[in-house]
């Protein structure tokens, strides 16, 4: 019998998990090795557990999430974390430095209807993870890659290293020497091809800190090229905020 | 034999006859152009694409395309790739393999159609970087065939330097500004026409086959003491010591510490270095299982997983990284390859992000250990 897949959802925008149905070269391949039992984007029949390979998207927010990523995790004999918001916390995870009931206040008409929980936290503060795969919103091939890893039995090739290593294999000319662009290639972790650089940009940080981060020496380069103390803080502070907001700055 | 032969000059219409001749013999034309506001290097289709009339303002951690008034192709050093980007690529196929339904298990070598390749501007220090990278991988016992490959085929036609970058030193790393044997036609830029040796007998047949004349003495005298001027102008320098003995003695410096603290253990450094060889292999399956592939990716001392044994990386401190990237650069390199693996190209100074600056790392070293006490040399 096919193992089978089943793709779940916490706090999030959905994007990781459409990385799934984007897969448009691979998608009959893995029809064909994996039995999909529970993926309500793509199919409303969806079969119970246990799953052989569960792929979570989004981060725990409410009473209610943490609950279910227990039984989630219950019912899965491998899970795998997708995404910013699953794997640090996401965007939303802004409110872990703010007053949860304030931004309430201020957002709904009726704040009494919102059951929130004051922080948004990676599915691996709360249940054991096998896998964390990075990126907001994941990279397709490294999707792939973590897949057939799994069905394989073997270590998938996501590599740790920074967004620089990426840049430096595509011939990418670096945006902060040529042109003095802020960016966080230097600290935040491989995946995406370096994507951004490739189109002038700097490094938005999307997939979060690289296995070897050095914010103290990275700051002072961000301010001689142009950010002050603000916008150094705003550029850390999105996706990925709670996950580089753990590392020493100084 | 021809490789002695009078050295000729060509003007810029010969420049151009010379890559439209190696476009028709089938070769693939790189060279140096201007692309994302930096002088790369790209398969040229004709001398045009050269960057005439463009300038490098260099410094640790940063580069500036300028323009410059002379027109000059050549008067530029330490741009973002090197030659090895070309004949040891950041990725390549080494073999894949299939598995049949009987369970059967076949292997294929990859061994792609090699692009025949002419390196235009290949500059004094990258001659030596790419005889280095000779012994590394092709010169042992494991070959690199498919560096062997490319490697065997590619036609060389160096351009001294008559004017050394800000962060050029290979004058301090036992080499110049004038190319060593090695090249099959050496350029020197001379205000708007080229002085052209010959280096090999290939070389010698190309030059006949392009509208040249005989330089004459005047033209090779002055291009001559062009190019030993440039000598006196390097932008940088390493200490004149011993610098094995320096590395050797220095592995418990704090200087370490101090440079650790700014390195941000990215791996530019390594990557753009033109001698830097190191890879890792990659498993890739597909999804049946059926097929899986073995590729080749560049690595480097920097990566965590570049000392991953079981149980963690051995040198999991930045220090440690750093200290192995400097000292086999400068120290083990001799014992491995009977050379420094450091020919003075300046891109690690200037490709780091943070402007760590090798020849001021040396020079702290060299401080420390001389007030400690202990003469190097
Ligand atoms: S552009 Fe950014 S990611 Fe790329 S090499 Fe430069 S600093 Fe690193
Ligand atoms: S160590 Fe730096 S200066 Fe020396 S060859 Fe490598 S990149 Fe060039
Ligand atoms: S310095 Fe590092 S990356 Fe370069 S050849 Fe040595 S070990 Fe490899
Ligand atoms: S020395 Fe510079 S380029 Fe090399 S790893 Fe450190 S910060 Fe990156």
């Amino acid at each position: 019998m096919a193992p089978t897949l089943a793709v779940f959802k916490l706090a999030s925008c959905d994007g990781c998990q459409l990385t799934l149905l984007d897969c448009e070269d691979e998608l009959l391949a893995l029809a064909g090795e994996v039995d999909i039992t529970h993926f309500l984007e793509a199919s409303s029949a969806v079969a119970p557990g246990p799953y052989d390979l569960s792929l979570v998207e989004g981060s725990v927010t409410t009473a209610e999430d943490a609950e279910r990523i227990r039984a989630i995790r219950a019912a899965s004999r491998h899970l795998v974390t997708i995404g910013a918001c699953a794997t640090a916390g996401g965007i939303q995870a802004l409110r872990n430095f703010a007053d949860v009931d304030e931004y309430r206040r201020v957002v709904y008409a009726h704040p009494e209807y919102v059951a929130t929980l004051a922080t948004s936290t990676p599915v691996s503060a709360h249940v054991d993870v096998d896998f964390e795969l990075r990126g907001c919103p994941i990279d397709r091939r490294q999707l792939i890659e973590v897949i057939t890893a799994f069905l394989a039995g073997r270590k998938p090739d996501v590599p740790d290293h920074s967004v620089c290593f990426e840049c430096k294999r595509r011939g990418t000319v670096c945006v902060t020497v040529a042109h003095g662009t802020p960016c966080l290639g230097p600290v935040t972790h491989a995946g995406c091809g370096a994507l951004c650089p490739a189109y002038h940009r700097g490094c938005f940080g999307c997939f979060g800190p690289s296995g070897s981060v050095n914010l103290p020496a990275l700051i002072p380069l961000l301010r001689r090229d142009g950010l002050d103390e603000d916008a150094v803080e705003r550029f850390l502070h999105t996706f990925n905020a709670a996950a580089f907001d753990k590392i020493d700055k100084e | 034999m021809t490789a002695t032969a009078a050295p000729a000059v060509l003007d810029r219409d010969g420049l151009n006859a010379l890559v439209a001749a190696l476009v028709a013999q089938g070769r693939t034309v790189v060279g140096p152009t201007v692309r994302d506001g930096a002088i790369v290097l790209a398969e040229l289709s004709s001398a045009d694409a050269l960057p005439f009339g463009w300038g490098v303002e260099l410094d640790a951690g940063r580069y500036r395309l300028v323009r410059r008034e002379d027109g000059a192709a050549f008067a530029h050093s330490a741009g973002p790739q090197s030659w090895k980007n070309f004949l040891h690529p950041a990725r390549e196929r080494l073999w894949s393999a299939d598995r049949t339904p009987e369970g059967d298990v076949s292997f294929t070598a990859d061994e792609p159609e090699t692009p025949s390749y002419a390196f235009l501007g290949v500059r004094p220090c990258d001659l030596r970087a790419i005889a280095i990278q000779d012994r590394v991988l092709a010169g042992g016992r494991y070959e690199d065939t498919g560096y062997g490959r490319r490697r065997s085929g590619a036609f060389l036609i160096a351009a001294e330097c008559t004017e050394p970058g800000a962060t050029c030193f290979c004058v301090s790393t036992g080499g110049g500004p004038a190319a060593d044997p090695g090249y099959d036609l050496a350029l020197t830029e001379m205000d708007g026409r080229f002085l052209v040796r010959v280096g090999s007998e290939e070389g010698a047949e190309l030059l006949e086959r392009v509208p040249h004349r005989p330089a004459g003495p005047d033209l090779e005298a002055s291009a001559r003491s062009a190019v030993d001027a440039a000598r006196d102008h390097m932008g940088r320098s390493l200490p004149p010591v011993d610098l094995r003995t320096l590395m050797g003695a220095s592995l418990d410096a704090e200087r370490w510490d101090d440079v650790a603290a700014r390195c941000l253990t990215c791996g530019n450094c390594t990557m753009v270095c033109p001698t830097c060889f190191c890879t890792t292999t990659e498993e890739v399956t597909d999804l049946t299982g059926d097929h899986t592939e073995r590729w080749q990716r560049w690595d480097s001392c920097f990566d965590l997983d570049f000392s991953y044994l079981h149980g963690g990386p051995v040198r999991a401190s930045a220090r440690g990284r750093y200290r192995q990237w400097l000292t086999h650069k400068l120290s083990t390199w001799h014992d491995q390859f009977g050379t420094s693996g450091c020919v003075g190209c300046g891109r690690c100074v200037v490709w780091c992000p943070a402007g760590i600056d090798i020849t001021e790392e040396v020079a702290a070293l060299d401080a420390e250990r001389t007030a400690l006490g202990t003469e190097t040399d």
